[in-house]
């Protein structure tokens, strides 16, 4: 390891050592007294670390030997990764300590998934690919069985490790096959066997392997049955942890892999990447038409939302990557917002999350049912909200790709879909009478919901140097 | 005067977040000050607006007051209004005091109600200044939010059916538009409407599916605009939306609904369709005529066994929308002129009546015709001054309908005569179900104990329905007022789609 190395991985680096000290540190305190301090110590980690990666560094460099590079591709998604981590966590201090939930461990291992997120997105190797995403993976499985005392809680945490297990074999098999065939595990050296457009047979296989492996991370059909039950079954908090960063970290891994490994051979995963699209688009939007409960609900919208996302990445290009990297920024940005909603909905102290608790929320508290429609609305896609934005920008790209008719089965997929977003605006807005929810709302989650909805439609006006960032980042990812 | 357009789109909205944002509480003074808020900001739009049609230069039929600046995605906010889009603007404006005066009755959430309808204006405006496709699209899907929420929050009974039909129906149609123009900009590279004018889409004909489609592209993105604007017309089969949500929403919203976002439609045509898609529009012509035909003459017979007042309106409104899709697709200065007359005098006459039907609501809280009977005792001014909006809404010489019905049919005269002559048809028809209506809820003995208290209009209602009476005669006395305006934009669009078919016929 040279001194070049070392400065390249430093952001990673401080954070891992960071949540080891964490860790240390809490068990030498003992109990969970000091888990208030080092949840909002963490999150200004992430955050100082978020303002570093994203104001420091230019360029691309590679570390130790092209396992492990630091692009503005990668810096874009640890920049999104971090700060929505570090949102998620400071809008879950409040629920997590009234509910005796808040143990020190829970800033730690998400400190640890973080690192795991920022490894793989800078992965340059399958080897680096699979420790980044194993790091993520063992941390996520552990936070979403955080409530130990909830069979619920359990059950998803066991659910999502036993899938998550079955996930990460596909993703080694695949990356074995392709091992074998192309005899290196980097992705400069496999993309230089699969030049011109020929693909051996087993490194189309190792292929399709290791995207239904990384599909299953972002939840994508048919990878995506543990969702629902993950997202209902964990703490909220935990729910909003996963529809947020890893999403956002998984969903560029797969840029990664697609374009550094396999950039020569747009085409076949094209149809790969243009079927799982559809398939969760339409699965996102059907299934959640039924849905009586938000965080079900969520589970299924992020479904649909994935399919959006990977629209973009079909058309090959810079722009198509620009397109997804936005998309996913204004996803990440809306779910901040949504769950910082969700974890306030209480009724006499006890969290709720059946849809009828919001009847009549307009009446009670109508800047804050503003500012839910404002978002829901944003997540259906509907203009002026600067979800339209995302969605015009990957249905641009997955059209110049070629892909015609997926855009426009895509665009069907969306109008299901705004159906059961309206539903929330019908049980907010349009409702007769019915029980009230708390009108508490920590200071934290009020902010981010309406820094997420003002967010939300000012981005219709002026996008604050998103385009030119992820522009730049898909420059860098896309020679 | 440079941003005139922008001012007028904006200050609704700018009113309206101040508003919301300062205004607090429950009280009756809130209440008050909402609405006499609402009512001072659009009266003060409208008066904006006349600025427009002075300095609206009537010789040329170039886009005027055009603004551009550059906006996010690559794509421009630039707006402009030429000989067909500037009269709908000050429709709006006009109406918008008008709205707001029907709606100064409701008493439930009267802060947000006058804010909805605010941003409604602002984004209605957006509608027909926009000139980036997007920028369109923006302001056209939009404007669903407002209707989605005035007719679910301050709608009746069967609201939530209705909204919900409303917003699912047109929000489907607008996202095959914006698959269209999204194909369209990655043909092109701009979504300047002035730009992808001049664009000759290809022609050639295309295989999909097995089915070969003549007039290839540009048939696959008219049909694609036809979905969305048939949707929103609404044209005969998927008009169905608009009766429940007439029905349910609150009289204020029903005149928007009918007045402007039906004409949304018809200007979609005019603004994409014809020039940007001659051949596909000239290839799918005699199926939508057609289909208009249909909507005339089904429609009006449905109009007639209809026993709720606002729902036989509002399928007299799909009827009268016939007569303007007819004119367009005749693609003649008679037809095209007819159309867009129809389009601006139905905005007038249809909130007319729509209004009228809501000051007998308000009164007896039905709308069933059965109810009602012999009210003309009653009720004289009032009897007077519907009988004088039937006559309009069945085209009355020297009404305004006349006017827009009659040169609508003499232009399909000249494209197809038997479409000309099918179309006439429904105007006898409209006098039949407009008369009977009449005969039955004014005329008669009035023997319902509930109708003999009723009490003329007050001058509230008389303030809102005199300025109607006025514009529907100055109009239909002096068409001029319009076709003058209307007519050089008209010319030229006529001039370039017939070159454009002769060149995609020669090449056939």
């Amino acid at each position: 390891m040279t001194s070049a190395d070392f400065s390249t991985v430093l952001p990673e680096f401080l954070l891992a050592v960071y949540a080891m000290a964490a860790l240390l540190y809490g068990v030498w305190a003992g109990k969970d007294k000091t888990a208030v301090t080092l949840l909002w110590v963490t999150v200004g980690v992430m955050l100082l670390l978020g303002l570093w990666v994203g104001a420091g560094g230019s360029g691309s460099r590679t570390a130790f030997g092209g396992l492990f590079i630091d692009d503005a591709y990668a810096r874009f998604t640890k920049v999104l990764a971090l700060f929505s981590a570090a949102a998620v966590m400071a809008m879950s201090a409040d629920y997590m300590q009234r509910r005796n939930l808040l143990r020190f461990e829970f800033p730690v291992l998400v400190a640890l998934a973080v690192v795991g997120m920022m490894m793989m997105v800078s992965a340059g190797d399958l080897m680096s690919l699979y420790l980044g995403l194993e790091l993520m993976s063992l941390s996520l499985y552990i936070v979403a069985a955080l409530r130990r005392d909830s069979a619920r809680s359990s059950e998803a945490g066991l659910k999502y490790f036993v899938l998550g297990s079955l996930s990460s074999g596909l993703l080694l098999y695949g990356a074995s096959l392709t091992y074998g065939f192309a005899g290196t595990t980097s992705f400069a050296g496999i993309i230089t066997v699969v030049q011109d457009g020929h693909l051996p047979l087993g490194v189309l296989f190792g292929m399709v392997f290791m995207i239904s492996g990384l599909a299953f991370k972002v939840s994508a059909v048919p990878f995506h049955m543990w969702t629902p039950d993950v997202y209902e079954g964990s703490p909220t908090p935990v729910t909003a942890f996963f529809a947020t960063a890893p999403k956002a970290a998984a969903m560029a891994l797969i840029g990664r892999l697609l374009f550094d490994a396999f950039g020569q051979v747009t085409g076949d995963w094209g149809q790969v990447i243009a079927l799982i699209a559809l398939a969760s688009m339409f699965l996102g939007a059907i299934a959640g038409v039924v849905q009586t409960d938000i965080k079900r609900l969520m589970a299924y919208s992020s479904i649909t939302h994935m399919g959006f996302a990977l629209l973009g990445l079909l058309a090959g290009t810079a722009a198509g990557v620009e397109a997804t990297l936005i998309y996913m920024t204004i996803y990440v940005a809306t779910n901040v917002g949504v769950f910082a909603f969700i974890l306030s909905m209480e009724r006499d102290g006890q969290p709720v999350t059946n849809l009828t608790a919001l009847n009549q929320y307009a009446q009670a508290q109508p800047v804050r049912a503003w500012a839910v429609l404002v978002l829901f609305f944003s997540l259906a896609g509907v203009p002026p909200m600067v979800g339209f934005f995302g969605k015009l920008t990957v249905i641009r790209a997955a059209l110049s790709g070629g892909y015609v008719w997926v855009a426009a089965l895509g665009i069907l997929a969306s109008v299901i879909a705004a159906y059961y977003y309206l539903r929330i605006v019908y049980y907010m807005y349009f409702s007769e009478e019915a029980e009230t929810l708390d009108s508490r709302m920590p200071l934290v989650q009020f902010g981010l919901l309406m820094l997420a909805a003002v967010l939300t439609l000012a981005g219709a006006i002026n996008l604050f140097g998103l385009e030119g960032a992820a522009a730049s980042a898909a420059a860098s990812l896309v020679q | 005067m440079e941003n005139l357009l922008s001012i007028i789109t904006f200050v609704p909205l700018v009113a309206a977040t101040i508003l919301a944002l300062v205004q607090h509480g429950q009280s009756e003074a809130a209440d008050r000050n909402a609405r006499w808020f609402a009512l001072i900001t659009t009266i003060v739009t409208f008066l904006i607006s006349l600025f427009l049609l002075v300095g609206f230069d009537r010789t040329n039929p170039d886009f005027q007051f055009v603004e551009e600046y550059h906006w996010i995605l690559g794509m421009k906010y630039k707006v402009g209004v030429d000989g067909i889009s500037v009269l709908f603007v000050v429709l709006i404006t006009f109406l918008m005091p008008i709205t707001v005066g029907a709606a100064w009755i409701e008493n439930r959430r009267v802060k947000e109600y006058m804010v909805t309808f605010l941003i409604l204006e602002g984004l209605m405006i957006g509608v027909f200044t926009a000139l980036d496709m997007v920028l369109f699209y923006l302001f056209f899907e939009a404007s669903l939010i407002p209707m989605f929420l005035v007719i679910g929050i301050w709608g009746g009974r069967q609201r939530i059916y209705a909204t919900f039909k409303f917003f699912l129906y047109t929000f489907f149609g607008s996202v095959v538009m914006l698959v269209a123009m999204i194909a369209m900009f990655v043909q092109t590279g701009t979504t300047d409407i002035t730009e992808l004018m001049q664009y000759t889409f290809p022609t050639e004909t295309m295989t999909v599916l097995g089915i070969s489609i003549p007039g290839g592209m540009q048939t696959l993105l008219f049909l694609a605009f036809f979905v969305s604007f048939a949707v929103k017309v609404p044209m005969w089969p998927v008009h169905t939306w608009l009766p429940d949500a007439h029905v349910q929403a609150p009289t204020a919203g029903s005149v928007d609904l009918a007045a402007i976002l039906l004409k949304m439609g018809g200007y979609g045509f005019l603004r994409f369709s014809l020039p940007m898609f001659p051949a596909g529009a000239s290839i799918m012509a005699d199926f939508i005529m057609t289909l208009s035909v249909i909507a005339i003459i089904w429609t009006s017979l449905v109009a007639l066994m209809q026993t709720d007042m606002k729902r036989l309106i509002a399928y007299s409104s799909v009827a009268h929308m016939g007569f303007v899709t007819i004119g367009i697709f005749a693609v003649n200065q008679q037809g095209i002129d007819g159309a867009m007359f129809q389009m601006l005098s139905h905005g007038v006459v249809s909130s007319a009546l729509f209004l009228s039907v809501g000051v007998l609501y308000e009164r007896l809280h039905t709308r069933e015709i059965a109810a009602y009977g012999g009210i003309m005792k009653r009720m004289p001014a009032y009897a007077m001054i519907f009988m004088f909006f039937t006559m309009a809404n069945i085209g009355l010489p020297g009404t305004s309908g006349f006017i827009g019905e009659f040169l609508a049919i003499t232009g399909a005269f000249q494209a197809h005569s038997t479409i000309g002559f099918f179309a006439a048809t429904g105007v006898i028809l409209s006098a039949a179900y407009g008369l009977w209506l009449y005969r039955r809820i004014f005329m008669g003995p009035l023997v319902k104990e509930s109708l003999k208290g009723l009490k003329d209009l007050d001058l509230r209602e008389k303030l809102m329905l005199i300025p109607l009476v006025v514009l529907i005669v100055a109009l239909g006395v002096y068409p001029p007022f319009i076709t003058d305006i209307v007519g050089p934009t008209v010319v030229r669009l006529v001039q370039n789609y017939d070159a454009a078919i002769a060149v995609f016929t020669a090449g056939q």
